[in-house]
């Protein structure tokens, strides 16, 4: 029952896992892009319609990255070379993806993907790994993306603590005129990691869509990218308590509709706002310990203008 | 070339920037039109006619104007003061959900008393939901943007639960719906359209002499600017934040009222299907000006009702409408980088600026 619940938890934290570490790649270059939820939808649907058409997962994932891409490249322009207000860039680029999905979606909803898609996504146990008692069974007996969501974080950690490229990033996220002093070509290193970020957050987009529910949907995202947004704080910044912020969340989202098999006294409807009151408490926990370590970059949400630094 | 700052603009040259930013925005969702093979001209036409065609469609513009306006309003004080209420949609649902209470439960009441009873909740309830992040932001500095957004959703879920279940009408044969308004508490009507037009514009007067001719709209910009500014001047800013986003709320939730009250006669999570969303753009790109802000929704009001027309007529979905809200706001966005700043050729300006 519990391996169980943890299995199904695991899944359904992996698109917050995916968007979680995309926005603080955004983040730790000094932008505050909260356009996930929209980069999230227009990665989904791309993903869907082309995983739809052509029924080659990779070409799905690849095509839901590169709208995610796409997403957050608008928002790169506007805020880095533009330099609008980035926080009604990224809400713009949310109401954006959202048209854009439905825009798109509107052919293939309730449409089934072909089975060359589902078959790819089904559960691959890992030798030796998945026979760990308890753990190996939670985390070892997924499929291919959820191990992908792994990878994912461990490249992220090497990248921001243990290369150069990293130190660079969060140079530029906590002092970018230090790093433009010390010859850091700030905004060719905003634009690649903004869109990165994007990439991933139109990936965690696409786990809803090809393999969680995986059926088109309108709304398919309902809030995960907000989530996610949030859980950037939770985790501080940092990708490896991302992942347990990720499936931490992904629990509290299936906790409710699993409640229901106990018959409690307590209305379905109301359950479903747990993991968004949550995420309240989270912030508002976040926001009463704050600390030295646990603060954001301190570049965040402001544009870099040479002649004001 | 490099970026150098601009001297102010005059309201005149910034105006033509907005313009030209919007046909921009036209332009390029035609372009994307023509990829997806449709004609963007007959797709514009037909939307203006859709949304200003005939008497009946100008009335239907109207409403849909109207709680995007009020929204408008509310969010355009928190805006001012750099506080990022997100969560306008979930104001005006609780906003409803006041009002409704009285709806239901006291129907008896004069149509003048219930109304006002109405409108009462459904400020109180709205301003609730943004007093509540804004104590928080006040107190520890919460994060205010994803707070207000997650009251949203549990505002949501709120209503989803009354309509399913607490406030079900059982006389409904099991249809998931709350039972309708009495004649007494829908909203009397001028000139065809509901009086929520009258309550709109005197809240654009409010807001304009709040913002601009009193001492705590003087304190909310002066706090929007610089929090240490307004720390300096003595301003309090604790209490200036809380007392001005009850009203801000207040206003959203007002807005909510107008909608069940004036439109649908009934409260269901249908309600207000964005709108709270919509008028985050319309605020922006009003530039915070309360007269402005009432063209902005209503060019908004014009996209939305064409773009319901084209889905019925063409079968073209009605989120080009979407789209197209979105560019305009893009290309606003990026256009204001002509309006703070300006290219200048590197040579000329060695010795100066």
């Amino acid at each position: 029952m519990l391996v169980s619940f943890l299995h199904a938890t695991v899944q359904a934290g992996t698109p917050l896992l995916f968007a979680t570490l995309g926005e603080i790649l955004s983040q730790k270059v000094g932008n505050l892009n909260l356009g996930v939820e929209g980069m999230m939808i227009m990665g989904s649907v791309m993903g869907f319609i082309v995983g739809y058409n052509t029924g080659d997962p990779m070409l799905a994932l690849l095509a839901a990255a590169a709208a995610g891409a796409l997403g957050a490249l608008i928002y790169a322009f506007l805020t880095v070379t533009l330099k609008a207000n980035q926080e009604v860039t990224g809400l713009t680029l949310t109401i954006f993806g959202t048209g854009f999905a439905s825009f798109l979606g509107h052919n293939v909803v309730g449409y089934r993907l072909p089975d060359a898609i589902n078959n790819f996504f089904l559960r691959i146990p890992i030798p030796l790994l998945k026979d760990i008692p308890f753990i190996g069974e939670i985390l070892f007996n997924q499929n291919i993306f959820i191990y992908f969501g792994y990878l994912a974080v461990v490249l992220l950690g090497v990248l921001l603590y243990k290369t150069n490229l990293g130190l660079n990033i969060r140079m530029i996220g906590e002092n970018a005129a230090a790093a433009d002093a010390n010859g850091i070509n700030i905004v060719k290193y905003k634009y690649t990691f903004i869109t990165l970020g994007g990439a991933l957050c139109g990936l965690g987009g696409a786990y809803l869509s090809l393999v969680y529910v995986p059926v088109w949907q309108e709304n398919i995202t309902s809030g995960v990218g907000w989530i996610a947004v949030a859980l950037v704080i939770f985790s501080v910044w940092n990708p490896y308590r991302a992942i347990f912020g990720a499936y931490f969340f992904g629990g509290l989202s299936i906790v409710g509709f699993r409640l229901q098999a106990f018959n409690l006294p307590i209305s379905i409807y109301l359950l479903d706002m747990l993991p968004y009151i949550s995420t309240i408490i989270v912030l508002i926990i976040m926001s009463i310990k704050k600390s030295k370590e646990n603060k954001a970059p301190s570049e965040l949400g402001h544009a870099y203008f040479r002649e004001e630094r | 070339m490099r970026i150098a700052k601009r001297d102010e603009l005059t309201g005149k040259s910034v105006a033509i920037i907005r313009i030209l930013a919007i046909l921009a925005a036209l332009v390029i969702s035609g372009i994307f039109l023509i990829i997806v093979g449709e004609n963007p001209l007959q797709i514009y036409i037909s939307m203006v006619d859709g949304a200003l065609g005939s008497g009946f469609r100008i009335r239907e513009t109207i409403h849909t104007t109207i709680p995007l306006l009020v929204t408008s309003l509310g969010i355009m004080i928190a805006f001012k003061m750099k506080f990022w209420n997100i969560g306008a949609e979930g104001q005006i649902y609780m906003g409803a959900f006041g009002a409704t209470y009285f709806a239901l439960n006291f129907s008896y009441l004069p149509k003048p008393i219930l109304l006002i009873l109405m409108a009462l909740g459904a400020m109180i309830m709205g301003g609730i939901w943004l007093l509540i992040p804004a104590l928080f932001k006040a107190k520890f500095g919460t994060n205010e943007t994803l707070f207000t957004l997650m009251l949203n959703y549990v505002a949501i879920k709120w209503i989803t639960f009354l309509q399913f279940s607490l406030w079900k009408d059982p006389n409904a044969m099991g249809f998931p719906r709350m039972a309708n308004f009495t004649e007494n508490a829908m909203l009397p009507k001028l000139f065809g359209v509901h009086i929520g037009w009258v309550v709109a514009l005197i809240l654009v007067g409010f807001i304009y002499v709040f913002m601009n001719h009193t001492k705590t709209g003087y304190e909310v910009s002066v706090i929007g600017e610089s929090e240490d500014t307004a720390r300096y001047a003595g301003i309090n800013i604790k209490k200036t934040i809380i007392r001005t986003m009850f009203i801000g709320g207040g206003i959203c939730g007002l807005a909510g009222m107008i909608q069940v009250a004036g439109i649908s006669g009934t409260l269901s999570v249908e309600l207000s299907r964005g709108v709270g969303f919509t008028a985050i753009i319309t605020t922006w790109l009003s530039g915070l000006s309360a007269p402005v802000v009432v063209i902005a929704s209503l060019l908004f009001a014009i996209l939305e009702q064409g773009g319901s027309f084209i889905q019925t007529v063409y079968q073209i979905p009605s989120s080009v409408a979407q789209i197209l809200q979105a560019l305009i706001l893009f290309f606003v966005l990026g256009s204001e980088f002509n309006i703070k700043y300006k290219l200048v050729p590197t040579k000329k300006s060695k010795g100066g600026i």
